[in-house]
C-alpha cells in the first residue's frame, strides 16, 4: 500500500493537507434466471413473496444446490477483472439473526473466494489513468427485505430477493478521491455490463457499494476507517466520500480520534450517520457450509468461458485508438457502453471514423443524455446517422445544416437524404449565387469592410452574414475563400 | 393366518405376493397394535386412514400383478422426516403444528415403492439424545424389561427411540431412522433390532430436518438383516436436491444377505477395548468375532489410534452445525412464536419456549465453539482430528481389512432417568463406539448379539468401507444366523 495521492487530490484542512484513502466493496446482483441456491426466479419486482421457493424460505430439511450459471458469471467477471480464478472455493455460513434472513445465516464465501486478486484500469479524466487493485470476488446470497411501514405494530418481510446471487467485489484501498471512487465504480459497471454478469442497475439495487473511507497525512500510515453502507448511486458515492472525509478531518483536527464503525449516508442531509460501532459488530461465526461441497472446476472449464468472453472495454478502446485513429479519451467515452460502441462502429463503417466519433459523442450522446435514453432506444439509428455523415462528407450539406437534419430525424424520423431533397436543405455550391450574397453583404457594410482590413478576425462576422443570407446552405469553404479575396485579407 | 405383525418384512412381502394375506389386513393388524400400544408412546402422529388407503391401492396392484418392491408393507416414519400434509415435529415444541407441503426424498422413495406409512415416530428433540427422553412429546418406553426389575421403564435408545421401540413391539414391519452419532445403531442395539447407517451420501437428506449436516444420514431399523437390506434399497439413491448425495447405482442389498463371508478379513480395533468396559460387553465382542470366524472369516487386530478423541470431537462438530441449522426456528415464518417488545425479545422468548434443555445446551455449545477467538481452538482442531479418524479407517481398510467389528454400545439399555440427569456427558458416552463411523462417513450396522444377564438385548456393530453396505449385510447376516435367537417381548404393554 504505497500509492500516494497526487498533490492536487489532497484535501486541505485547517492544519494542513490530508489524503483520503478509499476502498470499495461492490455488491453486484448476478444476472441469472434463478437464485444462487434455489430454482426460484431472480427477477426484480413481482408481488411480495412471489419468487420464493421452499429453500429461500428456509423450510425444515431444505438444502441449497448451487446454480451453475451464477458460478459461470462469477468466473466470467473474474476474467474481466484480470483476476486469478480459484479452481477450488468454499461456501461458508455467516450466522446472524434477522427476520429477512430466513436461514439464520447467509451463505457466502469467506476464506476461499472463487476469484482472487485482479486489477481494473480506470480513466479518471482525459489526462489521468489509474490502476485499482481487486482484492477478491466472492459469491453470496442476498437477504430479503423488511417492510416496517405496512402496520403500526408489525413488520413484514418480502423474501423475493432472499437467496438472489450477489458478487461481492472487494477493491484494495487504492482510491484517493471522490472522483476516483466514482470513476472506479463507473468502470466496474461498464465491465460487468459488457460481460453481462450484472445489469448494473443501481436504482433497482443491482449494484450497491459499501465505501470504506479513512484519512491520513500524506505519507503517514493508514488511518482508522469507517464503512459507509449501501450507497446506491455513483453520484452519492462521490458525495459520501467527500462528506465522510471532511467529517473525519474535522474530528482529527480537533484532536479527536476516529472510531471504527459502520455508517449510513443520508443524501438529503448530506451527512453520514453512525449505524453501529465495532463493539456492536456481530460475531458471524463463519464456518464452511456442510450442506455444500467445495466448489471445484478445472482450468479447461475456465478457458472455455474465457474463449466466449466478448471484447472487453479496455481492448475495445485500444482497438478504437489503433483502428480508427481516435484520441484515447474519445475512444474511452465510446466504449463505456457496449451498445454505444457497437453503434459507433456501425456508423463509422466505411466512413470518416473521427467525424463519426464526433457525431456520436457530441450530438447523439448529448441528445440521449438530455432525454435520459440509452443508445438502444435512440430514435436516430446508426444507419440514419451514417447517412447524415455521408451527406456532410459529400458536401451536400454543411455541418450546421446537418445538426438541423439530425434534429428532424430525431423528432420525425425518415431518410436523411430524402429529407434534404424534399426540404431544399442542400448546400449551395454554385459560386455565382454565393458570390452574389458576398457582394451584397460587402456593399451593405462599408464600415465593417474597413474594420476588417485592419482586423482580419472580423472575417468571421462576414461569414456569418453570408450564411444568414443563404439560409445556412452556402458551402462555408467557398464563402471563406470569396470573402478573403474580396476583402483582401 | 396368525397375527401378521409377527411376520418379518420379507415374510409379509412374500405373504402378500402369494395372496395369503391382504395389504389391508396387514395394515389393519398394525393399526390395531398401535392403538393398543400407546403406553409405549412410539408415535407422535398416527395416520391410519392414510395407511389403509395405501394398502387398498396395494391390494389392487397386487391383484393386477403390478406390485412394487415394498407393496403394502406398513412402515413407521421417524418424525424428523417431513411428510406432505402430515404434522412434522422433530420431537420439538418449536415447530408447533408445522405441516410440510413436501415429502422428504427418502420417505417419498418408500411411498414410490408401495409402502403404507402408519404415522410419525417419536424421537429425541431434533434427534439430540440417546434415550428418547428429550422429546417434547414425552419419552418412549421400550418393550423390553429387566428380568429382575420389570417395573422400571427401559429406554429404547435414541434418538430414533420411537423407531426402535415400534419395530421391537411389532407396531410396524420397519421404520425409518436417522443417525448423526449413533441414533440408528444404538437404539437398534438397545431393542434387539437391526439398524444400519449407510455411507454418508447414500441416502438423500432432502426433507429431513437437519441436525448436523455433515454427519446426518438416513437408514432403516428392522427386525432382521434381510428386512434392513430390503428397506435400504428403496431408501437409497442419488438426489439432485442434495448435493452431498452420491450418484452411484444402488445394489440389490438383499442379494448380499445370504452371501458367504468366507475369507473376509475382519478388523478388531484394540482401542475400542475402553477402560471400564464390562466383562459382558467384552464377552459379547469375543463371541461376535468367534461367530464370524466360524463362518469362515479371518479376524485380525487393527489399530484406530485416534478413537479416543472421537467423542469430544463429535461434541464440537455436531453442536456447531446444529447451532447454525437450528437458527431458522425463529418464530418468523412457521412454528411457534412468543410475542416480545421487539424482534430480539421475540426471538429469545420463542426459542426459550420452543427448545428443550438438551437442544438449548447444544446450541450454546455450538455457538461457543464457532465464536471468534474460539473457532481455531475448537472447530478447526476438531476438523483436523476428524480427518485423522477418517485416515485411521482408510489405513485399516488399505491394509486389507473388509470390515471392522466392535460392540454397538458400552452397556445394555438403562431405565428412564438413570443416566445424564446430573451430567450430560454420562449420556453422551453412549455414542462412544458409534460416533467414529459418522465422523468418517462410513456405513455401520448394529445387529443383535444375544441377551445380557439382565435380560436386555446386546448389539454388535460392523463398520464397512464407504459404499460397501453389501459386505456389511452379508457379515451381519452371518452374525444373525450364529447368534442365539432373540425372542421379542410379549406385549405386556397392550391395553384392552
Amino acid at each position: 500500500m504505497t500509492t500516494q495521492a497526487a498533490p492536487n487530490k489532497l484535501i486541505s484542512g485547517a492544519t494542513g493537507d490530508w489524503e483520503v484513502v478509499i476502498g470499495m466493496e461492490i455488491h453486484a446482483q448476478v444476472t441469472s434466471n434463478a437464485k444462487l441456491f434455489s430454482g426460484a426466479s431472480a427477477e426484480y419486482g413481482g408481488a411480495p413473496n412471489d419468487h420464493v421457493s421452499l429453500v429461500d424460505a428456509a423450510m425444515p430439511g431444505m438444502l441449497p444446490v448451487i446454480n451453475e450459471e451464477c458460478v459461470k458469471q462469477a468466473i466470467r467477471t473474474g476474467l474481466g477483472l484480470e483476476a486469478k480464478i480459484n479452481l477450488r472455493s468454499v461456501f461458508d455460513r455467516k450466522n446472524y439473526f434477522y427476520p429477512d434472513l430466513p436461514q439464520g445465516y447467509q451463505i457466502s464465501q469467506y476464506k476461499h473466494p472463487i476469484v482472487g486478486e485482479g486489477a481494473v484500469i480506470v480513466d479518471v479524466s482525459p489526462s489521468e489513468r489509474i490502476t485499482v487493485g481487486i482484492e477478491r470476488l466472492h459469491l453470496e446470497q442476498d437477504a430479503g427485505k423488511s417492510l416496517h411501514d405496512l402496520s403500526a405494530t408489525e413488520s413484514h418481510v418480502d423474501l423475493n430477493r432472499s437467496g438472489v446471487a450477489l458478487m461481492e467485489i472487494v477493491s484494495k484501498p487504492d482510491l484517493r478521491s471522490a472522483e476516483e471512487a466514482r470513476a472506479y465504480v463507473s468502470k466496474l459497471r461498464t465491465i460487468l455490463r459488457y460481460i453481462g454478469s450484472c445489469d448494473g442497475n443501481m436504482e433497482e439495487g443491482s449494484l450497491r457499494a459499501d465505501v470504506n473511507v479513512s484519512v491520513r497525512r500524506p505519507g503517514a500510515p493508514l488511518g482508522t476507517r469507517c464503512e459507509i453502507k449501501n450507497v446506491n448511486s455513483i453520484r452519492f458515492i462521490g458525495q459520501a466520500v467527500d462528506v465522510e472525509a471532511r467529517r473525519q478531518i474535522g474530528i482529527l483536527e480537533d484532536g479527536g480520534a476516529i472510531a471504527q464503525e459502520t455508517r449510513l449516508f443520508d443524501p438529503g442531509r448530506g451527512e453520514t450517520r453512525a449505524m453501529r460501532s465495532k463493539e456492536e459488530a456481530h460475531d458471524y461465526r463463519y464456518f464452511p457450509d456442510p450442506d455444500l461441497l467445495p466448489l471445484e472446476f478445472d482450468q479447461p472449464y475456465v478457458d472455455a468461458l474465457r474463449a466466449q468472453l466478448p471484447e472487453l472495454p479496455d481492448a475495445k478502446r485500444a482497438r478504437f485508438i489503433q483502428q480508427y485513429g481516435l484520441p484515447p479519451y474519445d475512444a474511452g467515452v465510446l466504449v463505456m457502453e457496449r451498445a454505444a460502441a457497437d453503434y459507433f462502429e456501425e456508423t463509422a463503417k466505411g466512413r470518416d471514423a473521427k467525424l463519426a466519433a464526433n457525431w456520436v459523442i457530441n450530438e447523439l450522446f448529448g441528445r440521449l443524455n438530455k432525454e435520459g435514453l440509452d443508445v438502444a432506444r435512440s430514435p436516430v439509428s446508426s444507419q440514419a446517422l451514417g447517412a447524415i455523415i455521408d451527406l456532410i462528407s459529400q458536401n451536400v450539406i454543411s455541418g450546421k445544416i446537418a445538426k438541423d437534419l439530425f434534429e428532424i430525424v430525431w423528432t420525425e424520423g425518415g431518410d436523411p437524404k430524402a429529407i434534404v431533397e424534399a426540404r431544399g436543405m442542400k448546400q449551395v455550391t454554385d459560386t455565382g449565387a454565393i458570390e452574389a450574397a458576398v457582394d451584397a453583404v460587402i456593399a451593405a457594410n462599408p464600415d465593417k469592410v474597413e474594420q476588417a482590413k485592419a482586423k482580419p478576425t472580423m472575417l468571421g462576422w462576414f461569414v456569418g452574414q453570408v450564411m444568414k443570407q443563404t439560409g445556412g446552405k452556402a458551402n462555408p469553404q467557398s464563402v471563406n475563400e470569396l470573402l478573403k479575396r474580396k476583402l483582401g485579407v | 393366518m396368525s397375527d401378521p405383525t409377527h411376520l418379518s418384512l420379507a415374510e409379509a412381502r412374500d405373504a402378500l405376493k402369494s395372496k395369503q394375506l391382504s395389504a389391508v389386513e396387514l395394515a389393519q393388524a398394525h393399526i390395531d397394535a398401535i392403538s393398543k400400544s400407546r403406553a409405549l408412546n412410539c408415535f407422535i402422529t398416527e395416520t391410519p386412514e392414510f395407511a389403509l388407503a395405501q394398502a387398498q391401492e396395494s391390494d389392487a396392484r397386487i391383484a393386477r400383478g403390478d406390485a412394487r418392491p415394498l407393496e403394502g408393507l406398513p412402515l413407521g416414519i421417524k418424525d424428523l422426516y417431513c411428510s406432505k400434509g402430515v404434522r412434522t415435529t422433530a420431537g420439538s415444541r418449536i415447530l408447533d403444528d408445522f405441516t410440510p407441503t413436501y415429502e422428504s426424498t427418502v420417505s417419498a422413495n418408500l411411498l414410490r415403492d408401495g409402502a403404507a406409512t402408519l404415522g410419525k415416530l417419536n424421537l429425541d428433540e431434533f434427534a439430540m439424545g440417546s434415550s428418547n427422553e428429550t422429546s417434547a412429546f414425552g419419552p418412549v418406553v421400550s418393550p423390553w424389561r429387566r428380568a429382575a426389575d420389570p417395573d422400571a421403564k427401559i429406554v429404547p435408545g435414541g434418538s430414533s427411540g420411537g423407531s426402535s421401540s415400534a419395530v421391537a413391539a411389532r407396531l410396524c414391519l420397519g421404520a425409518t431412522a436417522t443417525d448423526t452419532g449413533g441414533s440408528i445403531r444404538q437404539p437398534a442395539a438397545f431393542t434387539g433390532t437391526v439398524g444400519i447407517k449407510p455411507t454418508y451420501g447414500r441416502c438423500s437428506r432432502w426433507g429431513i430436518v437437519a441436525f448436523a449436516s455433515s454427519l446426518d444420514q438416513a437408514g432403516p431399523i428392522t427386525r432382521t438383516v434381510r428386512d434392513a437390506a430390503i428397506m435400504l434399497r428403496s431408501m437409497a439413491g442419488h438426489d439432485p436436491k442434495d448435493t452431498t448425495s452420491v450418484d452411484a447405482p444402488v445394489p440389490d442389498y438383499e442379494a448380499a444377505v445370504g452371501a458367504s463371508v468366507k475369507g473376509r478379513r475382519i478388523g478388531v480395533p484394540k482401542e475400542y477395548r475402553i477402560d471400564g468396559m464390562s466383562a459382558e460387553i467384552a464377552a459379547l465382542w469375543d463371541r461376535g468375532a468367534a461367530w464370524l470366524k466360524d463362518a469362515g472369516a479371518e479376524i485380525v487386530e487393527i489399530s484406530l489410534p485416534h478413537t479416543r478423541y472421537a467423542l469430544p470431537t463429535y461434541y464440537i462438530i455436531a453442536p456447531a452445525e446444529a447451532s447454525s441449522n437450528l437458527a431458522r426456528y425463529d418464530g418468523v415464518r412457521y412454528g411457534c412464536r412468543e410475542q416480545g417488545r421487539d424482534v430480539s425479545e421475540m426471538y429469545e422468548k420463542t426459542r426459550a419456549a420452543g427448545f428443550g434443555p438438551e437442544v438449548r445446551r447444544r446450541i450454546m455449545i455450538g455457538t461457543y465453539v464457532l465464536s471468534a477467538g474460539y473457532y481455531d481452538a475448537y472447530y478447526v482442531r476438531a476438523q483436523k482430528v476428524r480427518s485423522l479418524i477418517k485416515r485411521d479407517f482408510d489405513e485399516a481398510f488399505a491394509s486389507g481389512v473388509d470390515a471392522v467389528l466392535t460392540p454397538a454400545t458400552p452397556s445394555t439399555a438403562f431405565a428412564q432417568g438413570e443416566k445424564g440427569s446430573a451430567d450430560p456427558v454420562e449420556m453422551y458416552l453412549n455414542d462412544v463406539f458409534t460416533v467414529t463411523v459418522n465422523m468418517a462417513g462410513l456405513p455401520g450396522v448394529a445387529v443383535p448379539g444375544g441377551l445380557a444377564a439382565n435380560g436386555l438385548p446386546l448389539g454388535l456393530q460392523l463398520i464397512g468401507k464407504a459404499f460397501d453396505e453389501e459386505t456389511l449385510f452379508s457379515l451381519a447376516a452371518a452374525i444373525e444366523r450364529a447368534a442365539p435367537k432373540i425372542e421379542l417381548p410379549q406385549p405386556w404393554w397392550r391395553e384392552g
